[in-house]
């Protein structure tokens, strides 16, 4: 999977925590993730399928982290493992995804997306709908880190 | 007619999205705020009482939001309700096909408070004129 296609989903994190929680997410390097075991605590995980490229997109968040970026979406203090926060990453998701498509959508990539699967706990498995190489981008933020990741291959591409 | 007269009905699968948008109404001045959860409990509300805007996501379970946008404009008690579409869908292809189904206007997710204030007062100056 090449930087076009990991750029856009970056962005749109970037975009969707400033515009909705007033938050300055810094993203890390990115590199190749060859394990299922997530890196947060809450994670959703969304399909995504077009003529061109098929594959899946996931948001991990830290239990601290996803705490504070739900709290200021809402304006309301939120607790650890609420069903607030499970609806929130849903949400989140979407947003990024549908950012990120848009994104791509202008570099000639359609993309549809299914609606996202929610699991949390520490240590939970991720489950991309493919076996292509996973993409993990680390951000860091003042409430502790996330990890998006991104299993996407195009047709006719090895990687 | 005041924005505390004016009757809105919320509808998105996710309750963080409800909840963002009614706190931004009320905010606004908007006090008669409802909430529905897909399309088709949307309709039912939409068929029991008056209701003068619709605020609604694309992507939802039963009915999506363009389901109900069509629904509605085809129906002849509640085909002149402006409809606002608040989505993350910001494909070209999706922007179009609602405007061709009659949506009354169109945010994309994300949004700040400032974005959905200027499109109803958009609506509603249009809807006076």
């Amino acid at each position: 999977m090449s930087v076009e296609f990991i750029n856009p989903f970056i962005n749109a994190t970037i975009n969707v925590l400033k515009t909705m929680a007033d938050m300055d997410p810094t993203p890390l390097k990115p590199r190749l993730k060859n394990i299922t075991q997530s890196f947060g605590d809450v994670t959703s995980i969304i399909g995504l399928a077009g003529r061109r490229t098929k594959g899946s997109f996931a948001v991990s968040f830290s239990e601290a982290c996803i705490v504070r970026i739900v709290s200021r979406m809402l304006g309301d203090e939120v607790t650890e493992g609420s069903e607030e926060i499970q609806d929130a990453v849903g949400e989140i998701t979407n947003m990024i995804s549908g950012g990120a498509r848009a994104e791509l959508e202008k570099k000639g990539y359609s993309l549809e997306m299914a609606i996202p699967t929610i699991v949390s706990g520490r240590g939970h498995s991720i489950k991309h709908i493919t076996n292509f190489p996973i993409i993990v981008v680390p951000f860091r933020t003042e409430a502790g880190p996330f990890f998006v990741e991104a299993c996407l291959k195009e047709e006719g591409s090895l990687s | 007619m005041g924005n505390k007269d004016i009757r809105i009905l919320v509808v998105d699968d996710f309750s963080t999205m409800r909840r963002i948008i009614r706190g931004i109404l009320k905010r606004l001045g908007y006090q008669k705020i409802e909430e529905a959860e897909e399309g088709q409990s949307a309709l039912k509300k939409l068929k029991e009482g008056s209701f003068h805007l619709v605020i609604c996501d694309w992507n939802m379970p039963v009915m999506t939001g363009l389901d109900l946008l069509k629904a509605i404009r085809a129906d002849e008690q509640l085909k002149a309700i402006p409809f606002l579409m608040v989505t993350a869908e910001a494909k070209r292809e999706n922007i179009l096909e609602a405007i061709q189904s009659g949506v009354t206007n169109y945010i994309v997710k994300p949004f700040t408070e400032e974005v959905l204030s200027k499109k109803l007062d958009e609506i509603f100056s249009t809807k006076a004129a």
